[in-house]
């Protein structure tokens, strides 16, 4: 692995980013807005419900780590994306540059992305909601990556469809997220699926990590096996992720793909 | 002695189309080949697969001896590639375009060759501008020092000129020659712009349909066909083969 090509690829998206200031306050709106939202929402539910009784910040903290898999896929994506609209993609892959440096560069981009969108509204959570998502402790940090590396993985998977099909597959970049996030029990136990969904459910990391985080939160313990089953499901996924990666890009080759990007 | 460029029997097919088939030829060093022929003749798909960007159904490609397909991306180092159909990004400076590709072609003494560039073709007026506000001519040129920023022992140049200006196009194939000598770079050309292949151009291969259907030097071609000039062989050699 070369880090001056790495670094070289990361600028590549950093000089993008800090040269406008659009991009900057795009990054940073999103996940204000659903953090806001969702601020009133639970202290609604704060009041009026008895099971959210005492526990302000419940959905809160987990509208901001679903925010954390969301932004770090989409900016896993968006880097791709840049370079088809730019219509640089073609100067990307004759770069010699090796795949497994391009994903290196990308993860390390994409959590630059993420942070200087959450960080912000994270920050906006405490003066506005009195709820701070640092009160999680240690365990923030391993849910954090957890999720971090489930998002990276979606990206993967994203990605590779971009690489094989091209742009029309940008569309399926946006809807990929919202087709996990009824599965993904975010805001609500699992028991609350059918029978079924539960099923598919229960192979998805996102349930234990949310689950996990309303236990912390709720009877301020750690359930290590929640974290531990997170962590072999995210390891399967993203092991399968980087081998779609580098299929997607074998056969791209084959079916000429990559001189076509961008048309 | 190694060529820099060997091509053996080189076919190319997207499910039953042949889009390339069967060609062989070599490109030695300090060499300028032409690739003439009409639109979807098979020069972007043969170029793809030198670039490693398509994978070969058949033959070889050998750089510097060595077959692209077992050492991809160190090979990828001693290429590069301008085409008017993809470009820099554009939201970036010409100088951190530079600057982004130089680490990713892991240029040695980035500063200094950034320079040289600069001095070559003219960027210093407009480096620190954003390369998307370019005109067509400056974007080129910006365009062409990516191309040549890790000194490539081959350069492939797909219609280098296509909607410059004659000042600006005679500019690029100046600086073109001039490169080439100093760097003894071998160059493979895909052009319609048939003087500029007769100006540039030690020999030249002429393709239709997927196959090599001639070659030569263009005053050979010229000879043998009994015409004027390269467009009127051109001419003559697509219309026989429709």
């Amino acid at each position: 692995m070369n880090l001056n090509k790495m670094y070289g690829l990361f600028l590549r998206h950093f000089y993008l980013i800090k040269s406008s200031l659009p991009r900057v306050l795009d990054l940073i709106y999103w996940p204000t807005i659903q953090i806001i939202l969702w601020g009133f929402i639970s202290k609604f539910f704060t009041i009026y419900s008895s099971y959210y009784n005492n526990t302000l910040g419940v959905i809160l903290t987990c509208a901001i780590l679903y925010d954390i898999l969301f932004r770090s896929s989409i900016s896993f994506n968006m880097l791709f994306l840049e370079e088809i609209w730019s219509r640089n993609f073609t100067n990307l892959f004759i770069a010699p540059i090796k795949l497994k440096e391009i994903i290196t560069s990308l993860i390390f981009t994409a959590l630059i992305r993420t942070l200087i969108g959450l960080v912000p509204a994270i920050i906006l959570t405490s003066p506005l909601f009195g709820v701070s998502i640092l009160k999680l402790g240690f365990p923030l940090l391993v849910l954090f990556l957890s999720l971090y590396i489930f998002g990276i993985t979606l990206g993967l998977f994203v990605s590779s469809g971009l690489i094989r099909f091209g742009p029309s597959f940008e569309n399926i970049a946006w809807s990929s997220l919202f087709l996990l996030a009824p599965l993904g029990c975010i805001y609500y136990p699992i028991e609350i699926l059918p029978n079924f969904f539960q099923t598919i459910a229960k192979g998805l990391p996102l349930v234990y990590i949310f689950d996990e985080t309303r236990n912390i939160l709720l009877n301020s313990s750690v359930n290590y096996e929640n974290i531990k089953q997170a962590y072999l499901l995210n390891f399967i996924y993203l092991v399968f992720g980087i081998g779609l990666f580098y299929l997607s890009f074998l056969k791209a080759r084959v079916k000429g793909t990559l001189i076509n990007m961008g048309e | 002695m190694v060529n820099p460029l060997e091509i053996i029997n080189l076919s190319k097919a997207y499910d039953a189309k042949e889009a390339v088939k069967n060609i062989s030829f070599k490109l030695r060093q300090n060499e300028i080949i032409g690739i003439l022929g009409p639109n979807g003749c098979g020069k972007t798909t043969t170029i793809g697969m030198i670039l490693g960007l398509l994978k070969p159904t058949k033959g070889k490609i050998l750089i510097n001896g060595i077959e692209i397909e077992s050492q991809r991306v160190d090979l990828l180092n001693k290429l590069n590639f301008i085409s008017p159909y993809i470009e820099l990004p554009k939201k970036l400076t010409v100088k951190q375009n530079l600057e982004v590709y130089g680490r990713l072609y892991d240029v040695k003494k980035l500063k200094l060759q950034i320079d040289y560039l600069c001095e070559k073709l003219r960027l210093y007026e407009f480096i620190n501008k954003i390369t998307g506000e370019l005109s067509s001519g400056q974007k080129n040129r910006v365009s062409l020092a990516k191309s040549i920023i890790n000194d490539p022992t081959v350069l492939l140049l797909d219609e280098p000129t296509a909607s410059l200006d004659p000042e600006t196009g005679d500019f690029v194939r100046s600086f073109l020659e001039e490169y080439q000598r100093e760097k003894k770079t071998s160059i493979l050309l895909a052009s319609h712009n048939m003087s500029e292949v007769e100006r540039l151009c030690s020999s030249v291969l002429m393709m239709n349909k997927g196959a090599i259907i001639d070659q030569g030097t263009p005053s050979e071609l010229i000879k043998k066909h009994g015409r004027k000039n390269m467009e009127e062989v051109f001419l003559k050699l697509t219309r026989e083969t429709i």
